[in-house]
């Protein structure tokens, strides 16, 4: 058994294949933001009766709030895992940097994530009978775009509300009005995209520019919600 | 202890022979203090504590054991003092040299024991632990049932192979015979005293002192955040 005092590499990968194989057995994550994303769909698709232009109207609007609750939950899920017996102290002595664990839990959200709307995609466009008039390929960038704005910044609030006593509620308070700005742009380029009136690209690049900034701010900080005490 | 030439324990064979040259302090304590709030955990610790020994961290509930542990393993900063392990106060850098066993267990509860110790073994950049890591603590290594289904004594074990893995010099136990069965908690000693002849330093926070009566190099006794004493043997009017 070899020991050396650099830092080790291959964290990233062995911590992400450790929460895939978490979630696979469990479910926990996946099951709670299909079932909370199902309930979404249906109880608005019985509230409202909207017409084909209605739909690409609002539809931007409610594909984006549910995926974002939805998200909450997963974010919550993956680091609570962390605190059953304390998990997360024994990351902590180790030499494995802070990042690789952010980067890990941020890529595992982003693909528990990534499956809802996969699933749940189908049936949004059968329940508001959806169609896209503009170019639907920019659809892609803008979901992936999105979903790395809501996990990477909903990975670093969850961590941060983790040693609170109401991390359920502190995370949604934390990350909210953070996400508005993404939120936004999200939520108009999907619409820009339905509805095929204007250009989706001013959002597709402010949602680049705010996953560039968010992601390097949360790099830099996470050692020290990490190590806070 | 300077030059003295530890033999190689075949029954332990998977930590390496260490020899002792070096006889200053493997850890130095500078006035520490810890606190929570208006709570004061740890009042102004002083001490030095010398390589290849086993230290048995003694006292009543609320003394500072832990807390004291948790600050020789970086997880607690001090508020005010110094720590300095194996000749430096950057924790961080030589935090491969620790082993840290918790209370709680450190483990993931839905993967089977093989599969935490590969997880916890990339953390140190060991790329593959062999059988011999669990073996070493008495367990079976083709275990494949989730740890959430082991029992309490070897859940312990499996969290001393977790520590173990990085086979670092200095070993922080805290509570490591806690609900474990007297058969168990000896084999545990045995093992401890192998590895302290191995050359490693150990520190044991337990209420179960008698265990290590006979082991220990020394016992130290803490109060209300403080050393209060520092004995070579277990001295029975002290165990309450």
């Amino acid at each position: 058994m070899s020991k050396s005092s650099a830092v080790p590499s291959g964290v990233t990968g062995a911590t992400l294949a450790k929460d895939l194989r978490l979630e696979w057995r469990s479910k926990d994550a996946l099951n709670s933001m299909l079932f909370f994303s199902l309930l979404v769909v249906v109880v608005f698709s019985f509230s409202f009766d909207p017409n084909a232009e209605e739909s690409r109207q609002i539809a931007g609007g409610l594909v984006w709030v549910a995926f974002l609750f939805a998200a909450v939950v997963a974010l919550n899920q993956t680091w609570a895992r962390e605190l059953r017996n304390h998990v997360l102290d024994a990351y902590r002595v180790s030499p494995a940097p802070a990042n690789s664990l952010f980067v890990a839990k941020a890529l595992g959200n982003f693909i528990f994530v990534a499956v809802l709307e996969i699933l749940m995609t189908p049936l949004f466009i059968m329940f508001y009978k959806l169609r896209a008039l503009g170019p639907a390929w920019q659809l892609i960038p803008v979901a992936a775009l999105g979903t790395w704005a809501m996990v990477v910044n909903g990975t670093f609030f969850a961590a941060i509300s983790l040693r609170t006593r109401s991390r359920e509620i502190m995370l949604p308070l934390l990350l909210f009005p953070v996400s508005i700005p993404a939120l936004l742009a999200m939520v108009n380029a999907t619409t820009a995209i339905l509805t095929g009136e204007l250009s989706a690209k001013f959002w597709i690049v402010l949602l680049s520019t705010y996953d560039v900034v968010f992601t390097i701010a949360c790099l830099l900080l996470f050692d020290l919600v990490l190590n806070a005490e | 202890m300077a030059g003295e030439a530890i033999d190689f324990n075949p029954s332990f064979g998977y930590l390496p022979l260490r020899k002792h040259v070096d006889a200053s302090p493997i850890i130095t304590l500078t006035t520490v203090v810890k606190q929570f709030g208006r709570f004061a955990a740890l009042r102004g610790v002083s001490a030095e504590f010398m390589p290849g020994r086993l230290y048995a961290i003694l006292g009543d509930n609320g003394a500072g054991k832990t807390t004291l542990l948790r600050v020789l393993a970086g997880l607690a900063q001090p508020t005010r003092g110094s720590v300095a392990i194996l000749g430096t106060t950057e924790l961080r850098s030589v935090c491969h040299e620790l082993g840290y066993m918790a209370h709680p267990s450190l483990l993931y509860d839905e993967m089977s024991g093989m599969e935490n110790l590969r997880y916890f073994g990339r953390l140190y950049g060991i790329s593959d632990p062999t059988a011999a890591n669990m073996t070493a603590v008495g367990l079976d290594h083709t275990l494949t049932r989730p740890v959430a289904q082991y029992s309490q004594g070897m859940r312990q074990r499996l969290s001393l192979a977790r520590a173990l893995l990085n086979d670092p010099k200095l070993l922080l136990l805290d509570e490591p015979f806690s609900n474990v069965d007297l058969r168990s908690a000896r084999e545990m000693v045995t093992l401890l005293a192998q590895m302290r002849s191995a050359g490693k330093t150990i520190f044991v926070v337990t209420h179960q002192a008698s265990l290590l009566e006979g082991t220990a190099d020394e016992f130290v006794w803490m109060e209300a955040g403080q050393i209060t004493n520092r004995t070579r043997e277990l001295q029975p009017v002290e165990v309450r």
